[in-house]
């Protein structure tokens, strides 16, 4: 069978670039505009989200069938808090700088819809193994959108590649790339260009 | 902190949409009407004023005495999830208007993340409960404001002619950037 055809890898290919959850989809925008000034923030908070979102997809799935369903939205809410504090303490102990840099943007994962979107569209009706799948097929297409936002905006507003001078010493940098601005600009003219690539129907409907 | 420096800074200088990217997801997907707009910042002010207003002693009489700070998260996303259950039966009880106005926006809420995250600037920061309370209706009140602004600027686009690709949340974001760079003129007259 073509491996194209499977669904396990549609589940990936849809959630890296088809239905990639920031570019295209537009979700869970808050952290990938606040973490991307420099890409070892942006690195930590893709590994974070990676975990939440497998870990809690797997557990989703595999009490699916037990979870009453007028409640199950605080269900995954809890569920996915769970991780969320491991994910904060685990950081908290071993990078307490990165923790201290990123602030409560790692407590707000919790609010971040592409996890909760992932738990009630595909990992409440789909087996285990698929929706493992798929939370690792979001999870690194969110973190290849964090990755390239945060190239760019390091870059150009530091003039540094984690934290490395690469610019040269005549460099001035870009100052409103690191800062809220340069976050907002980045992330259209990427959603402008992959849209262009795609060429997938306009957001109107978003 | 005096209060009024408080309120200003949480409604201009470090407004939580246009500089801490908090609520992004409805201030997109929201900002088409400015109807929309106003109910959905209505609902958000609200339930921000009264999340936050019991999260301060759950968290002050609470988690510190027992040295479970590390079960913030937890206990207040349970919080916001629970009270904003109760403010819509509530509303749709005795306001049943605003619940026809305000009601579809309530459960989105709950997955809302300029309300978790006020909670936690409000713990992060030290806040006193009064503090705490003017920073969340001033965040609320900032949040509300961005949001109609960004509405009005979008009723405007649809006589524009934007590229196809570039419609919808690029044209969106793009907007947010200049108008989170105009806000940065407020940045010297008060911090937080």
């Amino acid at each position: 069978m073509n491996i194209k055809q499977t669904n396990g890898y549609k589940a990936i290919a849809d959630g890296i670039w088809f239905k990639n959850p920031t570019f295209v989809m537009v979700l869970g925008i808050c952290s990938t505009l606040a973490v991307t000034n420099r890409v070892a923030n942006g690195i930590a908070m893709s590994l974070a989200v990676l975990f939440v979102t497998v870990f809690s997809s797997v557990t989703v799935s595999l009490i699916r069938k037990i979870i009453p369903h007028r409640i199950r939205m605080a269900v995954y809410t809890v569920i996915i808090a769970t991780y969320v504090v491991i994910a904060d303490r685990y950081l908290k102990a071993y990078w307490p700088d990165l923790s201290q840099q990123m602030g409560p943007y790692v407590a707000l994962i919790i609010t971040n819809c592409i996890i909760m979107g992932r738990a009630e569209s595909y990992a409440s009706n789909n087996n285990t193994w698929l929706s493992f799948l798929d939370a690792l097929g979001v999870g690194f297409g969110y973190a290849f959108s964090l990755l390239v936002i945060s190239v760019v905006r390091e870059i150009l507003g530091f003039g540094t590649l984690m934290g490395y001078h690469v610019m040269g010493q005549n460099w001035t940098p870009w100052l409103v790339m690191a800062m809220p601005p340069g976050a907002f600009i980045v992330l259209g003219t990427y959603i402008w260009i992959l849209r262009s690539i795609t060429k997938h129907p306009s957001g109107e409907n978003l | 902190m005096n209060l009024f420096t408080i309120l200003f800074a949480s409604l201009f200088t470090s407004n939580i949409a246009l500089s801490y990217f908090l609520g992004m997801c409805p201030f997109i997907a929201l900002s088409r009407d400015i109807r929309t707009a106003w109910g959905m910042g209505c609902a958000v002010t609200f339930v921000m004023a009264v999340t936050a207003a019991i999260n301060w002693p759950v968290y002050h009489f609470l988690l510190v005495p027992f040295h479970i700070e590390y079960m913030q998260y937890l206990s207040f996303i349970l919080v916001i999830a629970v009270s904003v259950q109760i403010v819509e039966i509530i509303v749709e009880r005795f306001f049943p208007v605003l619940y026809v106005n305000m009601g579809v926006f309530l459960p989105l809420i709950t997955v809302n993340c300029a309300i978790l995250g006020i909670s936690l600037f409000m713990i992060l920061r030290d806040y006193s409960f009064i503090e705490g309370v003017f920073y969340s209706i001033g965040g609320g009140v900032g949040w509300t404001m961005a949001i109609i602004a960004m509405a009005g600027l979008r009723s405007k686009l649809t006589f524009s002619n934007i590229p196809e690709p570039l419609k919808g949340p690029g044209i969106t974001m793009i907007i947010a950037g200049i108008m989170s760079l105009a806000f940065m003129g407020f940045a010297g007259i008060a911090g937080l």
